[in-house]
């Protein structure tokens, strides 16, 4: 079967628009919530990733910080994350979910418990900031086995030679980070810089999808849109801080709020 | 070495790289820099120019006279690392790294700092060589480690609080790291203590291997020979300075040298601490290296609790955790009660003011030392000066025991 990540791409391709990619934390702002959240911008988004939020994420700017911080706070465990993913899978079996976190929360529950839940729950992809490769590529090799996407990250200091390397080894999908940030920086570069990296990632093997994130909102996804996919996350964390900070409802808030971005790329 | 062997990422149970994808050339280019460079001669003696000529070396090796009668046992010696420019080993650390930015043609140096001392002197380093310095720094520490705040705003750095987490060390170093890797093209990142990626744990012991070779030679000349029991007691935070005091001896057998760590037990009635090693944590990746670190269940890092700003860590050097697993080294707590206690009785019967760390060391090293006999020479490293803990000292013990510098 085509694992449904890869599945989602085929769709988007043939409605002529990139993917779109969404990022929310797990029990943000309580579990309950960050489900029903994920229910409502399933209408629009091809792939929901999920991140596992953890207190001391060296990659990740205020929004995010803020949503995991907030997640823990509320009590948010890693098993209720993936009771969550199932949840969600009762109420959509095909849509694709891709976890994100550390990799001390792996470590920490251990990686063979780790992709066996990942597997009973429904998870299609694992993303983990700060295991790189080669570090990553035994785990990597656990999670083909369990059919399972680990997704790798490219990035503009990534050098050509790694670059060949990462993607010789990579699963189908990659992840492009657009700049030199932490998650939800203000973009720095031109979209034009960016698709031409992007593109020079895609020659190495054009058959594997690659995604842009970091740094895209409203207002720059438009300009993006020839990329596989797009991966929006900070926006959105921003978009429930400032939902309950005025005491409205975050679930349709983000809800229209990812049908915007949808609209933008069509 | 080693050591040295052990850090290589993905070999050993410590240290390693987990870091992101962006950072993983920078730190590849400094690590390439630095073992071109810790081989050349002129780069060695550039160091040693600047270690004797501005940082000032030896720091003094001398024996607490009053002290040792006191306690009745051992004697008791102190290598007092704090007559180093600026009041702390930090600065060993600190000049390599602007060295070695210099040399890779940086322009801007960032770094992260508990006590201030590391930031303090990497702003010192940073004038000196001509080098933008950022620093970050938690907000609880900015409020209870003021002198060296100011000290590092006269040297011209930017001080930038962080509000994250429990405004301390920990979330200082994450968002130097998040700094970092946001500015790595222009900027080179000084990691203030043996943690972090395997590099910046290598550079800094390296540096503040001075420590060591100073007290090798200072030992031979007072002794005529390395004693036959001789105890190394010294603090342990991140663990740069214990390392560094160490690191010449490490081939000897432990029945002659000892090394004693010695960990921030935190408040006496309090289940927070900052020891890692000494309370049984489990290993795990914080800052991109496995190492024993604080942490519940799930493997989130938790909160630290010490008098000492610059021992207020819930990790430690993937170092100390090999040396721990080995045996080579024994490590122990005391609390901010012990500490202070400590403090009060080396200030009193000595011209000597230990900073809030090294206190925590010769709390340990004064209690064994009345079991031990005068043939065993105890050694405690007096890596800071207390004059940055003016306003702690004041709060807990009362005016008398403050000095103005």
């Amino acid at each position: 079967m085509l694992n449904p990540i890869s599945a989602a791409f085929k769709r988007a391709k043939k409605e002529n628009r990139p993917a779109l990619l969404t990022y929310t934390v797990a029990g943000d702002s309580t579990k309950k919530q960050s489900l029903e959240i994920l229910k409502s911008i399933s209408k629009n988004a091809d792939i929901l990733e999920l991140g596992v939020p953890h207190n001391t994420p060296v990659a990740d700017g205020s929004q995010i910080q803020t949503s995991a911080y907030r997640a823990i706070k509320n009590g948010i465990r890693t098993i209720d994350i993936f009771n969550i993913v199932k949840d969600f899978k009762k109420f959509n079996k095909t849509k694709p979910v891709i976890l994100m976190g550390y990799y001390n929360m792996i470590f920490q529950y251990g990686e063979n418990k780790f992709l066996k839940e990942c597997k009973i729950s429904g998870v299609n992809g694992l993303i983990v900031v700060d295991l790189p490769w080669p570090e990553n590529s035994k785990f990597a090799k656990k999670c083909k086995k369990k059919s399972i996407y680990f997704i790798q990250l490219l990035s503009p200091t990534t050098t050509n030679k790694r670059l060949n390397k990462i993607i010789k080894y990579s699963h189908q999908m990659n992840y492009f980070i657009s700049m030199l940030s932490t998650t939800g920086g203000k973009l720095k570069v031109s979209p034009k810089e960016i698709l031409k990296n992007y593109k020079k990632i895609k020659r190495i093997n054009p058959k594997k999808e690659v995604v842009i994130g970091f740094g895209i909102t409203e207002k720059t996804i438009g300009k993006l849109k020839s990329a596989d996919g797009l991966v929006v996350g900070s926006a959105i964390c921003k978009e429930i801080t400032r939902s309950l900070k005025s005491g409205q409802n975050p679930v349709t808030n983000v809800g229209s709020l990812v049908n915007k971005l949808k609209n933008k790329i069509k | 070495m080693i050591r040295e062997i052990n850090l290589v990422s993905g070999g050993g149970k410590f240290g390693g790289n987990f870091v992101p994808e962006t950072l993983k050339k920078p730190i590849e280019d400094l690590e390439i820099l630095f073992n071109k460079l810790k081989k050349d001669k002129n780069f060695i003696s550039e160091r040693d120019k600047y270690f004797k000529n501005w940082v000032g070396t030896p720091t003094r090796f001398i024996k607490l006279e009053n002290l040792s009668k006191y306690v009745g046992g051992a004697q008791i010696w102190s290598k007092v690392v704090s007559d180093a420019n600026g009041g702390a080993h930090k600065i060993y650390n600190a000049t390599v790294h602007c060295l070695l930015a210099k040399r890779a043609g940086k322009k801007i140096i960032c770094g992260d700092t508990g006590a201030g001392y590391a930031g303090k002197m990497l702003s010192m380093a940073a004038k000196k060589f001509g080098l933008k310095c950022k620093i970050f720094m938690g907000a609880k520490d900015i409020d209870r480690q003021q002198p060296n705040v100011k000290a590092m705003k006269k040297n011209g750095a930017e001080v930038i609080p962080v509000y994250s987490g429990s405004q301390t060390l920990v979330d200082a170093v994450s968002e130097c790291m998040r700094f970092w890797v946001a500015n790595c093209d222009t900027t080179a990142m000084c990691v203030g203590s043996t943690v972090g990626p395997a590099i910046f744990v290598r550079i800094c012991g390296w540096s503040t291997s001075q420590i060591s070779r100073e007290l090798k030679i200072q030992l031979l000349d007072e002794f005529g020979s390395i004693p036959k029991k001789l105890k190394l007691y010294n603090c342990v935070g991140g663990g740069s300075s214990s390392f560094g005091f160490w690191n010449e001896f490490m081939d000897y057998d432990k029945k002659q040298c000892e090394f004693i760590g010695v960990e921030a037990g935190g408040p006496a009635k309090s289940k927070k601490h900052a020891a890692p090693l000494t309370y049984g944590s489990k290993i795990g990746i914080l800052h991109g290296a496995a190492q024993y670190v604080n942490q519940n269940s799930e493997g989130q890092i938790e909160e630290t609790e010490s008098i000492s700003a610059g021992l207020d860590y819930p990790g430690i050097s993937p170092l100390h955790c090999f040396l721990k697993d080995t045996k080579r080294a024994r490590y122990t707590a005391a609390s901010d009660e012990e500490a202070l206690e400590a403090f009060k009785l080396v200030t009193k019967f000595e011209k000597l003011r230990p900073s809030l760390e090294p206190s925590h060391a010769f709390s340990v090293a004064i209690k064994e030392s009345k079991k031990l006999n005068k043939d065993t020479i105890v050694v405690v490293n007096s890596c800071g000066d207390a004059y940055k803990d003016r306003s702690i000292l004041r709060k807990r013990l009362g005016k008398k025991y403050v000095k103005s510098n």
